[in-house]
């Protein structure tokens, strides 16, 4: 990609003169001064509060002062309190279960909209997302009325005479969280499978059943290979922004359901401790960072293929 | 395949059971006449809505989420107009890594991005206000907007934008008059995708939101109280109807939009 400008440099001598800039270098300062206003906002808005909040992270705070000599103090603290360490690695758990429960339920119907959806695939598309336009936080109420003590699942359970008393495991806990964030995070897992799916070579499922393969090898040799890159996608999508969700850990989690989020968000607020805070914060990226890098290395073999 | 056909479509009915649960309990406890969000239901009642017209902070809530949703859709787009132009058209050394960076939000958990702003707006000594929301807010629309304007600027013909230069048009003249109509599905999408996203938006929000509350702000303060859960129903409620016309409005043009690139159907595809 980045080497075409060059090529067509080389491709249209005729028109270079030595007084005006060749045609090939002066598309690239064009693309550069288009990409210019969302890089620099990006750049101000993002990059740079990024960059303070890691400065910050070395700072300490004293009560009321901020003392701005350079300690690694902090992280010190972030890595050796058993606290931030559980609910470090309780959010890693949880993400990742999210993750897999995420994936595993949506493959399925990314398959079925994918090869069978016909004619009716933007119907299936627009019937998955429209759940999603509920406001968030309303959604994430609603299961916990779905989920609670006197809730929708425990009523007509009871009511059914299948049970003789409330379920309680079912709300204040990881179970809930897990639940409740496979359902917000459904349509960003089923769009990438969907879509990697859908740009499977429909011959080559048909070459692998000429040669003698099964339904069953058929889609582990051909289809779910071919359909890693969407899967990759989705992992990372679902598990990256729900490390640091707070939300539905503090409305559905109870106390052993708390997460890194919920603490960083006591250290700027209540705790008014903001270095901690993005100590914290740094540490919990650092650590998604390497996870998801490494997910993608391990992966690697599978991306390289092309449909 | 017959067989295996049909018990992928039960699951998907179950699955979409599943993903609809929530969306059908919010017009029954809506409607339902008891304070209290359990069954069994009592009785019908529009007292809820009600409730809403005559609440002042509300209204106040309601029209800062719909200022700050219309800034930061009509900033948003616009970058990723720039964005979009630039990547559909033109080679540089550095593009992938440039667009890399611009998308990083989308990965980004949002806690962290309304975190370094927060950083930011005390270490300045700024206050925070409906403006600061904004500028969060453009940062996670931006990738969306990047990803719908690449598809519709990647899928019309180049040879179009050709034939107006050649035929004397200067390029801001061709930019306005060939480009933009043919990308105009495609700007509007973006704009009403970007719009809901930060209506939606709760996490920046109550990071960055200082004394100008926003609609999810508000939602979640009214949360902690029982006797005003009914009422968030309702207002749940109308939120669901107002986001299923945006929605369907964005959807009737992004297909639109699609419509230009029959013959390069590869490029209409969405970033995933």
């Amino acid at each position: 990609m980045a080497n075409s400008s060059e090529i067509n440099y080389l491709q249209q001598p005729a028109k270079r003169t030595f007084w005006s800039i060749p045609k090939a270098y002066q598309n690239s300062a064009r693309g550069y001064f288009l990409i210019s206003p969302p890089f620099l906002y990006s750049l101000i808005m993002l990059a740079a509060p990024l960059a303070l909040v890691v400065l910050l992270s070395l700072w300490t705070q004293n009560y009321l002062e901020l003392d701005r000599t350079i300690t690694l103090k902090n992280y010190a603290e972030a890595v050796t309190e058993p606290l931030y360490s559980l609910l470090m690695s309780r959010s890693l758990v949880i993400s990742g279960l999210v993750t897999l429960t995420t994936v595993v339920l949506a493959y399925p119907i990314a398959y079925y909209v994918a090869m069978f959806g016909g004619k009716r695939k933007s119907m299936w598309l627009l019937l998955i997302t429209i759940p999603f336009w509920t406001s968030y936080l309303i959604r994430i109420f609603l299961w916990k009325v779905i989920l609670g003590y006197n809730g929708v699942i425990n009523g007509s359970l009871l009511g059914l005479g299948l049970i003789e008393e409330p379920l309680t495991f079912i709300l204040y806990n990881a179970n809930a969280v897990v639940l409740t964030l496979a359902h917000a995070w459904a349509p960003f897992a089923i769009l990438p499978i969907y879509v990697s799916l859908s740009r499977i070579d429909k011959s080559l499922l048909e070459a692998a059943r000429d040669l003698g393969d099964n339904a069953f090898q058929r889609f582990f040799r051909v289809t779910l290979p071919l359909s890693m890159p969407g899967v990759v996608a989705a992992c990372l999508i679902v598990f990256i922004p729900t490390v640091g969700d707070y939300v539905t850990p503090k409305l559905l989690g109870g106390t052993d359901g708390l997460m890194i989020a919920n603490m960083i968000q006591i250290q700027f607020g209540k705790a008014n401790n903001a270095p901690l805070g993005s100590a914290l914060a740094v540490v919990a990226m650092f650590i998604v960072a390497a996870i998801s890098i490494s997910f993608v290395l391990l992966t690697r073999r599978f991306l390289k293929t092309k449909a | 395949m017959e067989k295996s056909s049909r018990s992928l479509l039960t699951y998907a009915l179950v699955y979409l059971t599943f993903l609809y649960a929530p969306v059908f309990l919010l017009p029954i406890f809506a409607f339902n006449d008891s304070a209290i969000i359990s069954l069994p239901l009592s009785g019908f009642t529009f007292d809820w809505f009600l409730m809403l017209w005559s609440t002042k902070s509300l209204h106040e809530a309601f029209y800062n989420s719909m200022m700050i949703a219309l800034i930061s859709a009509s900033l948003s787009t616009t970058l990723g107009i720039f964005a979009a132009r630039a990547t559909s058209r033109f080679e540089f050394p550095g593009k992938r890594g440039i667009v890399g960076f611009l998308m990083l939000p989308l990965v980004l958990p949002e806690i962290i991005v309304g975190v370094a702003l927060l950083v930011v707006m005390v270490q300045l000594d700024l206050s925070l206000s409906a403006w600061t929301v904004v500028i969060g807010h453009v940062l996670i629309c931006t990738p969306f907007a990047i990803a719908i304007l690449s598809s519709a600027f990647n899928s019309f013909d180049i040879s179009l934008e050709e034939a107006s230069l050649d035929l004397g048009v200067n390029k801001i003249g061709t930019f306005f008059r060939v480009i933009l109509p043919m990308v105009a599905p495609g700007i509007i999408s973006s704009f009403l995708i970007a719009f809901t996203i930060s209506l939606d938006e709760f996490i920046i929000a109550f990071f960055l939101t200082g004394t100008d509350v926003t609609l999810p702000v508000y939602i979640w303060g009214q949360l902690r109280f029982p006797a005003r859960l009914p009422s968030i129903m309702a207002l749940g409620f109308l939120m669901v109807l107002l986001s299923l016309l945006l929605l369907l409005v964005a959807e009737y043009f992004r297909r639109r939009s699609t419509q230009f690139s029959a013959h390069n159907s590869a490029s209409n595809e969405s970033i995933f």
